[in-house]
């Protein structure tokens, strides 16, 4: 099929104002009459509450209000499991829990009254670790639950004793990995204005899903949904990183706003921003894998605990990701898997790009090269004599026979575009003097969307104005990854008009309908349907008017650059002409999309059932030197090959690709959040580093295409797969280089050198 | 707390303005100005957010006390864009893709514009040493190198 704007590098739709300086982001509104908010957090990852003394900051200059829980409404929220405090009451669970807030009319006042306020603690014990946290007997974070249990989710399939009994290799490994920061370039920022257009709140700011945080305001002001309205502005990056924390931060704002009838303010600082923001999971994996000695696997047994920290946050869906995807794309007749998610009195940890999905592949992915190398098979011939084809049963039961199984596709792309069989023949032979060559590949599925995990559906709206320019309004929002020029470019393709045409507007609760988070690679997919699903009906609205006017064939006439044509090649009458006709006749020129994903299943007990209703298949293959006298790692080339289904906009995909591949680079060679008691040891870029352009490898993207039948004109998804196959990769070819094999994240220094961190209990 | 008395020419306008001693010039833009096209991103001259140009160098604003900078002639992103149009960077930027959520890319593109008025030829590894103050969480970087590379040769032409 030739398309007009799908499947070609538009510019981005939002440029032109990113490029100026015009583009507003949340610190920078303003509103008159605006005050500034700031919050005292805890400094204790776990204390009782004594007092809190607010008298003397009251009366500090400036002050227009001192708040504490018994200020707030309902003190409780939460997406999944409302255990979150907006203001801790009686007691903090992790440092960072914030315990009080100021309102004043600068915020370099606000600043200074926090200091006036006085909290006594007592001091309780804390649980540090999730295998600590489920120990019977184990302190317990949360009182009135049974246990520090946040989820378990087991998936069962065949025996795997008998599994094991079949196999002629059995290896058993462990691996660890670490806290991450999202590390977005811009802090947190929202104001809440209120009363504005007859709503009670107004909530602006960098909100990556205005939905859940409406309902979290909404629930902590015990007021309707309709009486607060979200507005989403620029969001400087958010990575799953912008809802619950952000949610906390528009509630206390929305009941400052309330108290004081004035906008209120809040932007976190870089340090507020480690402190009180969720991270991605650290996991403890155990992995045991049975094979045959021609190299098919027989069994595989998995546990992944999780560290929720102090909330449940996202901790139940994430943990099932992982449950769904532990094996890997591997068909495997026997399966046990459980995957367990606990408090503990460290940071909570929720969304985070590759969610519950990089964890479980670094571990499945270096296991497949330990076990090739316990075979003496090559890497690739292990993958190839297990992996995923056309009709394979997964770990969960689910036949793949919707869409095209592309893993053989992306692997022999991915190698060829990096040269892989020579490099690996080449750096397989004995290397002389310290510094050292590898290659290591991985490969893994990813269900598409939510999954079972919520109703998936979305929507939009489109409205021909009786000019002819289009406006294009969605439920999902804007994250910086391109949304708004995607559906631009869908709705310009189905209506046949010039980009230029067509106009995106910002999403706003009060008027697009709740189609949920932009969350889970699902924007293009469950959000474009909705768009071409609005596009469409209009174009059939269009097409039967000029049926009529024309008296010719609906399926013969065709939309095209801006002009409706008689099939013939001649122009009819141009867009503008014939909508506004259609317009001032009375016709309703505008219309609602709506798209709700096809079934899925999930049996929660047994874990079976077909939990995605697509998936997507990626390669990455890292080239590695690393230096055996110093530890140095250097990761010079990388090779990503994506299956998208179609690529929208294919310079798009190779943004989400390169910068995937760079967060997947960090994660797994030099981010780890340190942690001491709970306690963040360093909340600013110096001390955590995150990749710079210096540490850029070659990147060679490579997009692979197999329209998917669910998908918009074919699209699946990208954003996510690009991170969660680097660590494995690099750890594969840290150990083809130098024959260590390293099973903690990330592949730092000291653990490239010496096979362990150097902090306390390192591992 | 008296205040001190100082001139700045930002983005060839004059301006007299009266500045805290302590007033960060990443303040005095986006407070005094208005002009918050200039962003915070860390405070501690790690991200580069806030990177603007001050006599031809590209600085961390939010490292630098405005009082420091009196009589200096500043550039920021705002001044990019003239009536002849999109500047050689910001049109390469679009082009290249090299924007994905935008909160970088004014300290990118004025790390970039510093650079290529003292060498309007760079290599790639030239490009990387300009742009290594600025962190992208987005881009990967890639198709920020392409846009300066783009630029270069536009410029040059």
């Amino acid at each position: 099929m030739a398309f007009k704007h799908v499947n070609k590098g538009v510019k981005r739709v939002d440029a032109y104002e990113k490029v100026t300086g015009k583009a507003k982001f949340g610190a920078d509104l303003e509103f008159a009459n605006m005050l500034y908010a700031k919050v005292l957090r805890t400094e204790y990852p776990h204390a009782k509450i004594l007092k809190i003394e607010t008298s003397e900051a009251e009366k500090m200059p400036g002050v227009k209000g001192v708040f504490t829980a018994k200020d707030i409404p309902n003190n409780l929220f939460g997406v999944i499991v409302q255990d979150q405090q907006v203001l801790a009451e009686d007691k903090v669970v992790l440092a960072g829990d914030g315990v009080a807030m100021v309102v004043a009319e600068s915020e370099a006042e606000a600043a200074a009254a926090l200091e006036k306020i006085e909290v006594d603690y007592e001091e309780l014990e804390g649980v540090f670790d999730p295998l600590e946290a489920r120990k019977e007997g184990a302190l317990k974070l949360h009182p009135e639950k049974e246990d520090n249990q946040v989820i378990h989710h087991p998936l069962r399939k065949g025996d795997v004793e008998k599994g094991f009994a079949e196999a002629d290799v059995v290896l058993e490994r462990e691996y660890t990995t670490q806290f991450i920061e999202h590390s977005y370039l811009e802090p947190e920022a929202v104001v809440v204005v209120p009363n504005e257009d007859n709503h009670l709140v107004s909530v602006y700011g960098s909100i990556q899903n205005p939905y859940a945080t409406r309902n979290a305001v909404s629930a902590v002001l015990e007021v309707e949904l309709a009486d607060v309205r979200v507005i989403q502005n620029h969001i400087g990056g958010s990575f799953g990183g912008k809802d619950e924390v952000v949610s906390a931060m528009a509630a206390r704002a929305a009941v400052m706003a309330i108290a004081t009838g004035r906008p209120v303010k809040m932007v976190n600082s870089r340090e507020e921003s480690f402190t009180e923001s969720y991270k991605r999971h650290p996991y403890h994996l155990t992995y045991k894998i049975g094979a045959t000695k021609e190299g098919k696997l027989t069994a595989m047994e998995i546990e992944a605990v999780a560290d929720s920290g102090g909330y449940a946050c996202q901790t139940p869906f994430v943990t099932w990701r992982s449950v769904v995807q532990a094996t890997g794309p591997y068909e495997v007749e026997n399966v046990k898997t459980d995957t367990y998610g606990y408090y503990t009195n460290n940071p909570y940890t929720g969304a985070m790009r590759g969610y519950g999905s990089p964890q479980v592949i670094f571990a499945q992915e270096s296991l497949m090269d330990e076990l090739a190398g316990e075979l003496g098979l090559e890497p690739v011939e292990l993958r190839k004599r297990n992996m995923y084809s056309q009709g394979s049963v997964t770990a969960s039961g689910q036949k793949l026979d919707r869409h095209t199984v592309s893993l053989n596709e992306v692997m022999d792309k991915a190698m060829e575009a990096i040269d892989y069989k020579n490099k690996y023949e080449e750096y397989s032979k004995e290397q002389s003097g310290d510094k050292k060559k590898g290659i290591g590949l991985s490969i893994s599925f990813r269900g598409c969307s939510l999954g079972a995990e919520a109703i998936d559906a979305a929507a939009s709206v489109i409205q021909i104005n009786k000019d002819g320019s289009v406006a294009v309004y969605s439920g999902l929002a804007e994250n910086g990854q391109g949304l708004k020029t995607i559906f631009s470019q869908m709705a310009a393709e189905v209506l046949g008009i010039p980009m230029s045409e067509v106009e995106f507007k910002e999403l706003d609760t009060s008027f697009t309908p709740d189609s949920g988070s932009t969350v889970a690679s699902r924007a293009t997919l469950i959000g474009g349907n909705a768009v071409k699903d609005a596009a469409e009906k209009l174009k059939q609205r269009i097409m039967t008017f000029a049926q009529d006017k024309y008296e010719l064939d609906a399926e013969v006439m065709e939309l095209k650059d801006g002009f409706l044509y008689d099939g013939q090649g001649n122009r009819l009458a141009t867009f503008a002409d014939l909508t506004g006709e259609m317009g001032n006749t009375g016709i309703l020129m505008s219309a609602y999309g709506w798209y709700k994903s096809p079934p899925i299943s999930w049996d929660e007990e047994k874990g079976c059932g077909n939990p995605y209703f697509t998936y997507v298949y990626g390669c990455q293959i890292a080239e590695v030197e690393v230096d055996t006298g110093t530890g140095e790692l250097s990761v010079i080339n990388m090779a990503a090959a994506h299956d998208v289904g179609r690529a929208i906009n294919p310079e798009n995909v190779k943004g989400q690709i390169y910068g995937g591949v760079m967060m997947g680079l960090g994660y797994g060679i030099m981010e780890e959040l340190e942690l001491r008691d709970g306690v963040i040891q360093g909340t600013n870029f110096h001390d955590y580093m995150i990749p710079t352009i210096k540490d850029m490898p070659d990147i060679k993207p490579v997009i692979v295409e197999n329209p998917d039948p669910d998908g918009p004109f074919g699209a699946k998804s990208i954003g996510e797969p690009t991170l969660e196959l680097g660590s494995a990769a690099i750890a594969n070819a840290v150990a083809h280089a130098s024959g260590k094999r390293i099973r903690s994240l990330p592949l730092n220094l000291e653990r490239v050198l010496i096979g362990r961190a150097l902090h306390k209990g390192g591992k | 707390m008296a205040k001190l008395d100082v001139e700045l020419t930002v983005n060839g306008e004059k301006h007299k303005l009266k500045v805290g001693s302590q007033e960060r010039l990443l303040d005095t833009i986006r407070e005094q100005l208005k002009l918050t096209g200039t962003k915070e991103g860390c405070s501690v001259g790690e991200c580069g957010a806030c990177t603007v140009i001050v006599d031809d160098q590209a600085v961390n604003s939010c490292m630098v006390l405005t009082a420091q900078v009196d009589g200096s002639e500043i550039i920021t992103v705002e001044g990019l864009e003239s009536k002849s149009g999109l500047h050689p960077l910001q049109k390469a930027f679009i082009e290249k893709q090299a924007v994905q959520c935008g909160f970088c890319t004014p300290g990118m593109l004025m790390s970039a514009l510093a650079l290529l008025n003292t060498n309007p030829e760079p290599s790639k590894e030239e490009i990387k040493t300009a742009l290594e103050g600025n962190l992208c969480r987005c881009t990967g970087y890639q198709q920020i190198i392409d846009a300066v590379e783009m630029a270069a040769e536009e410029w040059g032409a």
